[in-house]
């Protein structure tokens, strides 16, 4: 418990946010802490967490990404197209094709950054411009509802009604959310490839001094990036079954936002799977209490944007400044 | 039985690069288990022996490398690593988010196949190396929590997880105080014993007589020779070094007469000086001395107004001063140069005439309140000349200036600020002999141009030899005050070391 407070602080205090936002909500009102309300909480944060998942190991690699979530959206209409060329596909397909494209796009990142040596920053602006602009040319803005059943199906994984008649359920986003959890934490915790991030990440001209392959590095953390993002974008037609080309447009932002508030430095070296859940969830039940409360929906950008300062501030100045007696 | 080969055996390496040469024909012996010493000003080819034998340079034609007994016609930093050559480098490539146990088994996670990582196996083999160090460091700590002596331990704690055999190591106690300076010498020291060879590169002279058996001194690139430290002094091994022999004569000089500057009376801060009593006078350099968390830099900052102390009077030219920040401090006519201004305080890319004029930017207006080009430039002249900086254009970049040369131009960005008085702390961290004569010189010029100055240092004789006066500090006090014409310099020692 200790270590954990000590190594992960971030995620410890937003622990203990969360914990308290939870309590007040479900003090001041009857339908937070409900199943239902739980549920659905889950559902509409599992493709959140997905892109999360995928980003954090790019904030690691010491790098950054704002092209993520139109690359999703280019991966959704082109693998729209690919499947009816496979005369409609699956789901195994599904995953592969959304999987693969996203990869592919995630290497045009590293790629531009490793070989030209252009920050990520301005190569991802200009990427997020590129693939949205490229689509909105193609697709001259247009709505795809003709899609595969299979896709666009709710598949319920666990369902219970409740007293009141209700059905609270869990749909394969959430369990999808899940893999891709578990994946990354293994990924960045226990492989040797995610050590090298991490160290890469914290130290790159010390990483390159150990003899840590640099390009190779670049790659996996945007490849990974861009995979989730794929899969994100897969799921997210399965769950508004429609493909819209600026249906993720800004989502970059909310996500980046989330994956910061979850401990992620930007400097690179640090982050964890964990702190991605804890980031994306609190500002998703933060949303869904002010709407419970019934607060103005104009004012929730607002609330949000205040607690994320507020959380990071907590967590910055928690336990790093306290070192009495250090000389710094 | 033939006696093993020695750790490293290179004769004739010359280095050029473009026109210019940085190693002549210099040749360089370790034998195994020794503590070497490579002793040289800044620029002397030191680094550059150190990049050929580690595989990041390649010599010229002609060289001879031999590594324990493999003789070698090129060397790849791979083939080093694989040969058990280690270097510790001064800006450590460590990992700073990372815990203990991580960056001293690195090792562990390299390879370009992923496989899974065996954490606990990791935590063993640093702790075991730890131990072997005789070391007890908290192995999950974030590496960015510990200190920087702390890190260095974690360094060389790395090589050694490595099988290293030889282990350079450069400058390794320079940002380090007395008492971590003293356990890293007995790091060394074990490492030795356990037959593994150190090759020290070090400014601090009175280390590398006390750590070393035998010094290779190189000067301009020229190998000088090489000398057994027993019976070596240090004033004989600095004139091997620069070609010059530099006398140490007590400067101290009576400034009573003088008008008093800085008058303090009884300033305390909870937890880290308390009942300060201190006067300087126009023209009066007083050092303080003292080992580490006496609370020296402490005092500086609070006479800086980084801190405000928690009571006490501050008067300066017999007027009450209270700082509530280092702006106020600056407007009162004091100037403080940290250690870290002396090797970070520049910038960088920018050239050396901006570089003077940048605390003092809003002086050199002209009547509209516009930049003067007029007025930068005699001020630019006015600094160059009075510190007798060597440099080509006012407009070059300051990174064509010497290590010594660069000091000069912070001195003189901070002088710019006119200062009453200057408070300089560990002036000489990082900067190799020749070049510390040189600051002294000017930090003497300035005090007989009346100039109060507080010097704060580690290296007693520094202290000793350039100060009117020598306060030795500790525990947050004063305890003892001693003249340089009156005292001898082991009576301070004793002082501070008992």
């Amino acid at each position: 418990m200790r270590n954990f407070f000590r190594n992960s602080p971030t995620e410890a205090i937003l622990l203990i946010v969360l914990a308290v936002v939870c309590l007040i909500l479900t003090v001041a009102t009857d339908q937070f802490l409900t199943l239902v309300n739980l549920a659905n909480l889950l559902n509409a944060s599992a493709i959140n967490i997905i892109f999360a998942v995928g980003l954090v190991v790019v904030l690691i690699a010491g790098g950054i990404d704002i092209s993520f979530a139109v690359a999703a959206s280019v991966v959704q209409y082109v693998t729209v197209y690919v499947l009816a060329y496979f005369g409609g596909g699956n789901w195994l397909l599904g995953f592969l094709i959304a999987g693969s494209l996203g990869i592919g796009l995630g290497l045009i990142n590293a790629f531009l950054i490793h070989y030209f040596r252009i920050i990520s920053i301005v190569v991802t602006i200009a990427t997020f411009n590129a693939f949205f602009g490229l689509l909105m040319f193609i697709t001259s803005g247009r709505y795809l509802y003709n899609l595969p059943d299979w896709w666009t199906t709710r598949i319920i994984l666990v369902e219970h009604q409740t007293a009141s008649g209700r059905w609270a359920e869990l749909t394969l986003p959430v369990a999808v959310m899940v893999v891709a959890s578990i994946a990354t934490w293994f990924l960045i915790r226990m492989t040797t490839t995610g050590r090298q991030l991490y160290a890469f990440g914290d130290n790159p001209e010390g990483a390159r001094r150990v003899g840590i392959n640099v390009a190779a590095m670049q790659a996996i953390a945007f490849g990974w990036a861009g995979m989730m993002a794929g899969i994100a974008g897969l799921m997210q037609v399965n769950f508004v079954q429609e493909v819209v080309p600026n249906a993720l447009m800004g989502r970059e932002l909310d996500v980046l936002a989330a994956v910061v508030l979850g401990g992620a430095r930007l400097g690179g070296g640090k982050g964890s799977v964990l702190g991605c859940i804890l980031g994306v969830m609190l500002i998703a039940i933060i949303q869904n209490g002010l709407n419970l409360l019934g607060i103005s929906p104009f004012a929730f950008k607002m609330i949000v944007g205040a607690f994320i300062l507020i959380a990071i501030t907590l967590s910055n100045i928690s336990f790093a400044n306290f070192n009495f007696g250090r000389r710094t | 039985m033939t006696a093993s080969p020695p750790a490293i055996h290179f004769e004739h390496i010359t280095k050029t690069f473009g026109g210019v040469t940085a190693l002549d024909d210099v040749s360089l012996t370790v034998l195994p288990g020794e503590v070497h010493c490579l002793a040289g000003e800044n620029g002397c080819g030191k680094s550059t022996i150190i990049k050929i034998i580690t595989g990041v340079y390649q010599p010229d034609a002609g060289a001879e490398m031999e590594i324990f007994g493999h003789k070698l016609s090129a060397i790849t930093p791979t083939i080093a690593r694989k040969l058990g050559i280690d270097v510790i480098w001064q800006d450590l490539a460590l990992f700073p988010q990372m815990s203990v146990a991580e960056n001293i088994a690195f090792e562990a996670v390299l390879g370009n196949v992923p496989r899974v990582v065996r954490h606990s196996k990791m935590r063993d083999k640093a702790s075991e190396v730890l131990q072997r160090l005789g070391v007890n460091l908290d192995l999950e700590a974030p590496l960015h929590t510990l200190s920087v002596a702390e890190r260095q331990i974690v360094a060389v704690g790395r090589a050694l997880v490595g099988e290293a055999k030889l282990v350079f190591m450069d400058e390794p106690t320079a940002s380090l105080t007395k008492s971590e300076t003293d356990k890293l010498l007995n790091i060394v020291d074990k490492l030795s014993a356990d037959g593994v060879a150190v090759v020290f590169v070090s400014h601090r002279l009175a280390e590398v007589l006390k750590i070393s058996s035998r010094v290779t001194v190189l000067r301009d690139g020229k190998l000088v020779g090489v000398y057994g430290t027993e019976g070596m002094t240090q004033s004989r091994l600095t004139e091997l070094m620069t070609g010059h022999t530099f006398d140490s004569v007590v400067a101290a000089q009576d400034r009573n007469d003088a008008p008093t500057v800085l008058e303090v009376k009884n300033l305390s801060r909870r937890g880290e000086f308390k009942n300060i009593d201190l006067t300087i006078r126009a023209g009066e350099i007083v050092g303080v001395t003292g080992l580490i968390g006496a609370g020296r830099t402490e005092l500086g900052h609070a006479l800086f107004g980084m801190s405000r102390p928690d009571s006490g009077e501050i008067t300066i030219n017999g007027a009450p001063v209270r700082f509530r920040s280092n702006r106020d401090a600056i407007a009162c006519g004091v100037a403080y140069v940290s250690e870290d201004r002396l090797t970070l305080g520049l910038v960088q890319p920018q050239s050396i005439a901006d570089n003077i004029v940048l605390p003092v930017l809003d002086k050199i207006l002209d009547k509209l309140g516009l930049f003067s080009a007029a007025k930068k430039e005699k001020t630019v002249h006015a600094w160059i000349n009075d510190l007798a900086v060597k440099i080509g254009h006012p407009d070059d970049p300051i990174t064509t200036l010497s290590g010594g040369n660069q000091q000069r131009i912070v001195l003189a960005k901070w002088l710019a600020t006119k200062p009453k008085l200057l408070i300089l702390d560990s002036p000489t961290v990082g900067v190799d002999v020749g070049a510390r004569a040189g600051i002294f010189e000017i930090v003497r010029k300035l005090a007989s141009e009346g100039l109060a100055i507080l010097m704060i240092t580690d290296e007693i004789p520094e202290a000793y030899y350039n100060s009117d006066r020598v306060i030795h500090m500790s525990g947050g006090e004063f305890t003892g005050e001693y003249d340089p014409r009156t005292s001898t310099i082991h009576q301070i020692e004793e002082a501070v070391f008992a």
